[in-house]
């Protein structure tokens, strides 16, 4: 996904050859990571030891009724033929049915990704409001009080035990103070009451004008996205006040400071600038890690979420729903990764020349 | 707009969106009168076609959708009584059953219940030949013979069984799920491609019982409706919702906010956490289900009587039920679980490191063995096969444990590769026919007979006498000597079948003081919602 800085350093071909090949290469990357993806997915999901037949027919059932959904499901065949098939159902669209719910996996996971995308995107908006300025901070006061605090914070955030760190937080904001609302999406009264074209419910209660729905699903996520966010901000905090040090030891900070520059002016205009171009990488990153879902967190908060929904179809020997949602979970890294590519270019005006 | 100002934009956004979070507390309801609220782990719920249904949570929601051929009312869960039926009367041979139907009920879709509707509902079990469907076609119908066994005669329906069955067994399995009356019109509107309305059942619901499903969300609720047509009155309360809340913690603070009217998954500590709680009740029930552990007699060691019985004394019964087991198991020896008909309540096992000793040396192992133990990988298997470890050490055998997911485990005991295994057993329907079954019944101990949903040919044990005391306690149609029966084959397999069995569940359910009539019966579907109010 770097090819971008290649291209751009050559420097030598015109604009317009140059973005196609950037987006060939894009495409071809894509493609490639897309069938590494489902043939790993696939062999892994076939030759481990749970077995999908007993998920449709339940342990006590005869021989007869087992061999006669081996064979309904396909897996008397080949694995490469059954690779093919499948791979040729997916790119229909059609990512079969999940034996768990009964439903469509593209349905299914239409319904999970939402819960998981609200999730991921308020906590890395948390991880980046908060974790951008402290890990500035921190950097510009190194070795004074505010710089460890960040640092015992970035440790604790990083090495908490996320379902710790949710039931505590639960026991406190929900048990306790009864700040925020329990575990689930949406206190259940409200389940329903409102159109979900997007599965976003802020969104789509919004969308609606339902403000007294919104406050409640807001109330029901700032939570978990609390706790994950707290995690994003750990990262963005640590990596950020690395990555601004670094800078701050540079001559042309140096420059800056005996040209008479302000110190905002020196910390924000000339080092922060240098620091976003990889931070970019880091943010996107880490919103594509939320983005797989945290099983754990889903599970401590009854959050209807992709990684709950991958993890649960794993144990049920569910592959059709594994493979769907490691799909899209894949799909979401590269497109994230694509798009810090985009703002990569944005933010550095290396990239664009 | 640059960077720093773009990024000002973005962080007073976020400001904005997570400033409410600082704000002060809205008030949160409590589920509304009419509405009762259930946390439970409802993840194996795959399928509410009654056809279909074969799991614990799936099982006690069609419970309260569908009425059913024969049933148990919550007032008398021991006494088997017409359900959509008004009575039934068994022909002079035993083999025909004629039940004449109650007046004036009603589908949710205001079809009336006919005897039409049993019918098809039976035979739509046996022709699309789901797991469950071996509780019927046991009687010998099959998807060929079942348009001629069961079938309608003036106006009630009639049905004929061709194995020599008492036909108080084959009441029993009529209280089954797969006895659930469906629509047969509603259903027969939804089929595609002739498939008796498989697709659309498996998240529909087309019944008569005491509720209507509303929505199935997998992995986040069941929610219902109350059906005020019901033939027992209308339901106590109008809404269900059944909320899928797998992390017992998370259940636990929703029971003690208010913001659900039972929790049916916390663990003991928690249990004995809120017992001194004013705002909420501990209701304990006995529950069918029964821990057993398995010898594989395919296994050298394992196939000799007197290892079996010497691990028979190195459970440490009481010790186990006592501590870490408390409120959810009590000890039980026999294959039919205690409450149930025909039970036997004998415990004649308790820890006894000397005997266990001596009788492995009359076996030839005097310092022991090597085994391995398979087992579930979700408490409270390991902590059980981990007290077994110790006291079965305590003679010698070194046990090795292994842990796993139930789809993982069941096709290695399918294909008797085990050598000793923990596991669960509760009965397909309230029949002692239906545990011991499987536990003792094994017609073809044969590898090539697969007979795989059969415990005792999973572990390779056949006794002929056994089998003969089954099929007879199956055909016998005196009352009393089929309980003797019963007895007597239960009390055989506990001293010589390749079981030790170790406890019987006990399920203990939190309820908010409010909370009234929640009951909750031997088997996993013998739950009524109901009888709730608030």
């Amino acid at each position: 996904m770097t090819d971008t800085n290649s291209a751009a350093a050559t420097g030598k071909l015109p604009a317009a050859p140059r973005a196609l090949r950037a987006t060939a290469s894009a495409l071809v990357s894509l493609a490639l990571t897309f069938i590494g993806l489902t043939a790993i997915t696939f062999v892994i999901g076939r030759v481990m030891p749970a077995d999908p037949v007993l998920a449709v027919v339940g342990d006590r059932a005869s021989e007869e009724a087992y061999q006669r959904v081996f064979l309904e499901m396909g897996l008397d065949r080949p694995i490469w033929e059954q690779y093919l098939t499948y791979l040729g159902q997916i790119l229909t669209g059609d990512f079969g049915t999940s034996i768990m719910t009964t439903r469509p996996v593209t349905e299914d996971i239409l319904r999970f990704f939402p819960a998981t995308l609200e999730l991921a995107t308020l906590a890395t908006l948390i991880g980046c409001v908060i974790g951008i300025p402290l890990g500035v901070w921190a950097a510009v006061n190194q070795g004074r009080w505010i710089d460890h605090c960040a640092r015992v914070l970035g440790l604790a955030g990083y090495s908490a035990p996320v379902f710790w760190l949710g039931m505590l937080g639960l026991l406190i904001f929900y048990g306790n103070l009864g700040w925020v609302a329990g575990p689930g999406r949406i206190d259940i009264y409200y389940d329903g009451l409102v159109e979900d074209p997007t599965g976003v419910i802020l969104f789509d209660a919004a969308w609606h004008g339902e403000w007294e729905i919104f406050w409640n699903a807001f109330s029901h996520l700032i939570l978990p996205a609390g706790v994950l966010g707290l995690y994003a901000l750990a990262y963005i905090a640590r990596m950020t006040r690395s990555f601004m040090l670094d800078q701050l030891g540079q001559e042309y900070v140096l420059a800056a400071r005996i040209k008479g520059a302000s110190e905002f002016s020196v910390i924000w205009r000339h080092a922060f600038r240098n620091v976003l171009v990889q931070l970019i990488t880091i943010i996107g990153l880490t919103y594509a890690s939320l983005l797989e879902g945290s099983v754990l967190t889903e599970t401590v908060f009854a959050w209807p979420g992709i990684g709950q929904y991958i993890t649960t179809s794993l144990f049920n020997a569910d592959m059709n729903a594994v493979l769907g949602g490691t799909v899209v979970v894949g799909i979401c890294f590269v497109g994230i990764n694509m798009l810090s590519d985009l703002l990569y270019r944005f933010a550095d005006p290396r990239a664009r020349t | 707009m640059n960077f720093l100002s773009r990024l000002a934009v973005t962080g007073l956004a976020a400001a904005i969106l997570a400033g409410p979070a600082l704000a002060p507390a809205p008030a949160y309801a409590a589920p509304p009168a009419d509405t009762f609220v259930m946390a439970k782990d409802v993840s194996d719920i795959i399928t509410l076609d009654p056809a279909e249904v074969f799991e614990f949570s799936g099982g006690e929601i069609i419970a309260q959708i569908y009425d059913r051929l024969m049933w148990f009312e919550p007032e008398d869960m021991a006494t088997l009584v017409c359900g959509v039926c008004e009575t039934y009367t068994v022909s002079e041979d035993g083999k025909s059953i004629t039940f004449t139907m109650r007046e004036g009920m009603t589908f949710e879709s205001g079809n009336p219940v006919t005897a039409e509707d049993v019918v098809y509902s039976l035979r739509r079990v046996v022709k699309l030949n789901k797991t469950p469907s071996f509780i019927i076609t046991q009687f010998g119908w099959t998807p060929e013979n079942v348009d001629e066994l069961v079938r309608v005669e003036d106006g009630a329906a009639v049905i004929t069984i061709t194995e020599d069955f008492s036909p108080a067994l084959v009441l029993n399995a009529l209280s089954a799920g797969v006895a659930s009356i469906v629509d047969m019109k509603t259903v027969e509107e939804h089929a595609t491609d002739g498939d008796m309305g498989y697709a659309w059942l498996k998240n529909h619901s087309a019944g008569s019982g005491p509720f209507k499903l509303q929505t199935w969300k997998a992995n986040e609720l069941v929610s219902m409706t109350a059906n005020e047509d019901f033939r027992s009155g209308a339901p106590g309360v109008k809404r269900v919702i059944v909320r899928h809340v797998a992390e017992p913690g998370a259940q636990r603070l929703l029971i003690e906010k208010g913001d659900i009217d039972v929790a049916r998954d916390l663990t003991p500590d928690m249990v004995a956490a809120l017992e001194s709680n004013d705002d909420v009740t501990v209701q304990t029930d006995a529950k069918a289900a029964v821990i057993y552990m398995a010898f594989n007699q395919s296994d050298e060691i394992l196939s000799n009587p007197k290892v079996a019985e010497a691990i028979r004394y190195l459970v440490d019964y009481r010790g186990m039920a006592d501590t870490f087991l408390k409120g959810q198991f009590k000890v039980h020896q026999a294959a039919w679980p205690e409450g149930m008909w025909a039970a036997y309540n004998e415990t004649p096992y308790a820890l006894d490191i000397e005997k266990a000793k001596a009788l492995l040396a009359e076996a030839g192992y005097p310092d022991g063995f090597e085994i391995h133990m398979d087992t579930l990988n979700q408490s409270p298997y390991p902590e059980i096969a981990q007290a077994l470890q110790g006291t079965l050490a305590q003679a010698g055998i070194k046990v090795e444990i292994s842990t796993a997911e139930g789809k993982t485990l069941w096709p290695m005991y399918r294909a008797r590769k085990h050598q000793l295994i923990l596991a669960q057993w509760s009965p397909d329907y309230t029949d002692p026919h239906s545990n011991l079954d499987a536990f003792a019944h094994n017609p073809d101990n044969s590898p090539e007979a697969k007979l795989t949903g059969v415990l005792a040919w999973r572990n390779a044990w056949m006794d002929e006498d056994m089998n003969a005391m089954v099929v007879a306690a199956r055909n016998e149609t005196d009352t009393a000597k089929r309980e003797a029966l019963y007895h007597d084959i239960q009390a055989k397999l506990m001293h010589e079948g390749p079981y030790a069995i170790l406890f019987q569940q006990t399920e203990q359910a939190v309820m908010r003081a409010e909370v009234e009539g929640f009951v909750s019966g031997p088997t996993f579907d013998l739950i009524y919602y109901r009888t709730v109010s608030k």
